[in-house]
């Protein structure tokens, strides 16, 4: 049997991952609320004055989408893993890293996406400044698909173990530090009235970087996992 | 084959490394005993009191070296990491794994003595100072090494997929460094360089030196103890792990019928 092209190989792919997550879309919820309740716990442990909300919003919203993306990291290859549609994958001619990048870019649209959306009602609730509000975007647009990129390899790394939750927080979050000091560095500068430009350059300079490298890692990490 | 290759060959084979890290390991230890205590003895009692800090600054002879030895570890393990990926290596996988909690230990004295330094000085025993955060993040770099190695089954496949970890924590430690530096710092700058002159004396130089000296050499015999274990737990099937556990065994059986 002849292989179809690596372009029709990625279409198939993206239309399957997608297909499967509308199929059980209640689920794709989850991420969203996860992030909601976390951000609804800080004012009731810190008291609800708006001044000190204010002061700590950018941070927290970012922690909270941070922390809820970890736990949706887990089900980027477990589903395909356990079925076997993973080694499948593995196996295919087409370049792994590329399909892989296909699957990341799928599970970042329907996990990381909805939380951008929900992020202003997050910012609101903790009584974010308005004039902060399009950095705080701004850099949680960048640093949500970079998170995806860099927990995406650990998570390969992590593909064949029974409970890997607690272990891959462990890999992730080191791997994490340099992406919310810059986000959450942002949001404070602009709060502050400060110059925010060269975080949010760094995020991007970071993006950039880890498109092209991380389905790389990830695709040797993965075959590592399943050797 | 010419001898250089040869000679190489014979070390990374694990029968032979194991007879050499068996016969180092101790004199490791000894002279880093000697040398350890060498220069605690200059350190504490030779070298002068500080102008400005008194006899706080004492810490440095222990502080300093097992931060230099943090990152020495981390790159040692980087390397070998990269080795056992590049070229599969068995001994690099086991040398990369056995050196992860060495260097865990030496970055957990490192945070634990500057902390103790900190609050007579900075009034307080932490701060997020760009290397005192950029130690912490190592100390977890070091643990999720630790921590994936002892979560998959197959000891090859557990060593590369550490090792592959390792491999992007040094990526990740630079750009913690500099990206917690651009965001806040109040860490003392470097008063020790190898180049030019060192902002400090002669009497507080040496001790230091020894003493990291000391601290290379204990690695090396705590590592060489460590890569032998693991050679023996990565071989047990092999005909020469086998001799030397019914070697051992013998010995044993010998003296309780003497004794």
């Amino acid at each position: 049997m002849k292989p179809g092209t690596t372009f029709a190989a990625c279409a198939a792919l993206l239309r399957r991952d997608l297909t499967l997550i509308w199929r059980r879309r209640g689920d794709a919820l989850n991420p969203v609320l996860f992030a909601l309740i976390v951000v609804a716990l800080f004012p009731l442990a810190l008291g609800p004055e708006p001044e000190n909300l204010r002061r700590i919003a950018a941070g927290i919203v970012f922690v909270a989408l941070l922390l809820s993306g970890l736990l949706a990291l887990d089900t980027l290859f477990r589903g395909d893993y356990e079925d076997g549609s993973l080694e499948q994958l593995v196996l295919s001619p087409h370049p792994l890293a590329l399909l892989l990048g296909c699957k990341i870019a799928v599970h970042w649209l329907t996990t990381a996406l909805p939380l951008l959306v929900v992020a202003p009602l997050l910012a609101e609730m903790l009584n974010l400044p308005r004039a902060v509000l399009p950095v705080l975007l701004a850099a949680l647009a960048l640093a949500t698909p970079l998170l995806s990129l860099i927990g995406a390899v650990c998570v390969a790394l992590t593909v064949g173990m029974r409970r890997s939750g607690m272990l891959l927080a462990l890999l992730v979050l080191p791997l994490y530090v340099p992406v919310l000091i810059f986000g959450a560095g942002a949001c404070n500068a602009a709060q502050a009235g400060l110059a925010f430009a060269a975080p949010l350059l760094w995020l991007g300079a970071g993006l950039v970087l880890a498109l092209v490298l991380a389905p790389l890692a990830c695709a040797a990490a993965l075959k590592i996992s399943l050797s | 084959m010419n001898r250089l290759t040869l000679w190489f060959h014979r070390i990374g084979s694990p029968p032979t490394f194991y007879r050499i890290a068996g016969a180092l390991a101790p004199w490791c230890f000894g002279v880093a005993i000697v040398l350890g205590a060498v220069a605690l003895y200059g350190g504490l009692v030779v070298a002068p009191r500080d102008y400005q800090q008194g006899d706080a600054y004492r810490i440095i002879f222990v502080h300093v070296p097992c931060a230099w030895m943090s990152l020495f570890a981390y790159i040692f393990l980087a390397v070998n990491a990269f080795i056992a990926l590049v070229w599969r290596i068995k001994l690099s996988e086991v040398l990369a794994m056995a050196s992860a909690p060495i260097g865990a230990a030496f970055t957990f004295i490192t945070l634990v003595s500057g902390s103790l330094w900190g609050k007579p000085m900075w009034g307080t025993y932490w701060t997020w100072d760009a290397r005192l955060t950029s130690e912490l993040v190592l100390l977890f770099l070091y643990l999720g090494v630790i921590g994936l190695h002892h979560a998959i089954e197959d000891r090859r496949q557990a060593a590369r997929a550490a090792s592959f970890l390792a491999l992007i924590g040094i990526v990740n430690v630079p750009i913690v460094h500099f990206s917690v530096n651009w965001w806040n710092t109040l860490h003392q700058g470097s008063t020790v360089r190898l180049m030019g002159e060192s902002h400090i004396t002669g009497d507080m130089v040496w001790p230091l030196l020894v003493m990291a000296l000391a601290t290379h050499i204990w690695f090396f015999g705590s590592l060489f103890a460590r890569a032998r274990v693991g050679l023996l737990e990565l071989e047990g099937g092999k005909d020469w792990a086998r001799e030397i556990a019914l070697a051992d065994v013998a010995r044993e059986t010998t003296v309780a019928a003497h004794g």
